[in-house]
């Protein structure tokens, strides 16, 4: 099944050629660490991913009312670390990923650890498509349609054991495929983490492609989760290891500033970062133009309904 | 060569409006052109404090006849950096302007080198030079504070999200910049000149 968006023409769309820069993506290839030897490898991986839709059916509890945020701007606009700082660095650097053969290990406090193959994941539960806002902790905001099923499907097949309180989500963290890796920017592996009331949550997406096509890699492929209603960096990427503890994980940003970057991460307005107001955000690709004024930052991101219950009775400005 | 000058430093404004016509501003234009006013505006910053150097080793007067026109440029960039901050970020809002300057020190060290380098705009003409003698030598020194100030700003709006590799080689030009004015190295300039 390919996905039909309810909001954009067919004429709205940046042809797949010119949004994926392929030649661009190739000469980065040629030019990394690999060396040329493998430049004509690379570039057939960075054209097979082009074409690989992944089928999935539209949830309409999560359809939404928000224009989406344009494919181009959503591949091309990342904070992906382990490909470098900029935000187009990932979308240039990203293709040196491999995406196969690729495992995530469930262990810790679990009654069955597992180790759950990706193309094993991929059929575990039914695939919905999504439409999420995402709040990135900066002061931008996107909206897209992920495609995935709850984390839940996946936690509840290995039996979280009564002591675990906690879920710990560890990326790949390989310098020969991510050249951001070698800089010292945060302590690597990239180390996120939820309360499992959280992680159980049924908007808390394992999430394995977007726009009704498999992840791109700078999206944070083959599988990340996505945390609506947390700041965006809450939402790890290409994770390779998932971990139940009674302990609160040592989170990396949280590691780097906890006083900046606290382990709830739940986009609250009221609570600015030590840096910024977090009160508004600034839409990417807003239909109103590039001099559109910043919408009002909601609480939970607009997710209140569905997560407010969990945080009842804490003070949010503390746990923040 | 004072128009080619002026013509050259044009151009990081021709570039933002060719890259608007063309949708190469990327995903968050406001915030393209917002770093990319404050990075030439510090660019001509670091420009116009090498122009003093720039004669005491070259001897030539050139540098200083550019020096003005090359700081009235900083001024340039840095008031559209900061227009789009009032504008964009804050809507004009001064309440809301005035808190963010009290709240976060980054946006202070950046509102502080605006706020300092316009007393230095209002004297550039001959006018001021000529009324305020003495003074007014004393007066532009403030450029030394404006370079500190700017380099604050640059490295705590970098330094929470660790990412301070750029922002380190600026600092290392401005601290060189700032240690040419020490007498002795100046000495050791004037001297290199000579030899």
């Amino acid at each position: 099944m390919t996905y039909q968006d309810p909001y954009i023409l067919p004429s709205d769309i940046t042809p797949q050629a010119v949004y994926e820069k392929r030649r661009q993506l190739i000469q980065a290839a040629a030019a990394g660490s690999f060396g040329l030897a493998l430049a004509p490898w690379f570039s057939r991986e960075a054209l097979a991913a082009n074409t690989q839709t992944l089928a999935a059916t539209p949830n309409p509890l999560y359809l939404g009312k928000d224009d989406l945020t344009p494919m181009k701007d959503v591949t091309g606009y990342n904070n992906f670390y382990e490909f470098g700082t900029d935000k187009r660095a990932p979308a240039e650097n990203a293709s040196t990923l491999q995406t196969r053969p690729w495992t995530i290990t469930v262990e810790g406090l679990v009654k069955k650890p597992m180790t759950f193959d990706i193309d094993a994941l991929l059929k575990l539960a039914p695939m919905e498509q999504r439409v999420y806002r995402l709040r990135c902790v900066e002061g931008w905001s996107m909206v897209i349609p992920w495609d995935g099923y709850p984390l839940s499907s996946l936690l509840s097949k290995v039996e979280p054991l009564g002591s675990a309180k906690y879920v710990e989500f560890v990326s790949l963290a390989d310098r020969k495929q991510m050249p951001g890796v070698n800089s010292p920017i945060l302590d690597w592996p990239y180390r996120e983490g939820l309360r499992l009331d959280e992680a159980m949550n049924p908007l808390t997406l394992l999430t394995f492609g977007l726009y009704g096509e498999v992840l791109p890699k700078q999206n944070g492929a083959p599988v990340r989760v996505i945390v609506p209603w947390k700041y965006g960096f809450k939402s790890a990427k290409s994770i390779v290891k998932i971990r139940l503890t009674e302990e609160m994980p040592i989170t990396s940003w949280y590691k780097y500033a906890p006083n900046e970057y606290g382990f709830y991460s739940n986009v609250n307005p009221a609570v600015d970062h030590p840096r910024w107001s977090q009160a508004s955000e600034r839409r990417i690709g807003d239909p109103k133009g590039v001099f559109a004024p910043k919408i009002k930052t909601q609480m939970f991101n607009g997710y209140g309904d569905q997560v407010a219950s969990m945080y009842a009775g804490m003070d949010l400005k503390k746990f923040y | 060569m004072k128009l080619a000058i002026f013509l050259l430093a044009l151009l990081p404004l021709d570039r933002l409006i060719y890259l608007a016509f063309t949708d190469g501003l990327g995903a968050n234009p406001i915030e393209f052109i917002t770093r990319s006013t404050g990075t030439w505006a510090l660019v001509l910053l670091c420009i116009t404090l090498a122009m003093t150097p720039l004669r005491q080793l070259t001897g030539s007067s050139l540098p200083i006849k550019c020096r003005r026109m090359l700081g009235l440029f900083c001024f340039f960039y840095a008031s559209i950096h900061f227009v789009i901050w009032l504008w964009l970020d804050q809507s004009f809002d001064l309440a809301a302007m005035w808190n963010d300057v009290l709240k976060r020190p980054f946006i202070t060290m950046g509102f502080l080198s605006f706020v300092f380098l316009i007393p230095l705009v209002l004297t550039s003409n001959h006018w001021a030079q000529r009324k305020l003698g003495r003074r007014w030598a004393l007066l532009h020194k403030l450029i030394y504070v404006i370079a500190v100030t700017v380099i604050l700003h640059y490295w705590w709006h970098k330094a929470g999200k660790n990412d301070l590799q750029t922002v380190s080689i600026y600092a290392v030009v401005v601290f060189i910049l700032l240690c040419c004015r020490i007498p002795w190295l100046r000495n050791q300039l004037t001297k290199l000149k000579l030899s």
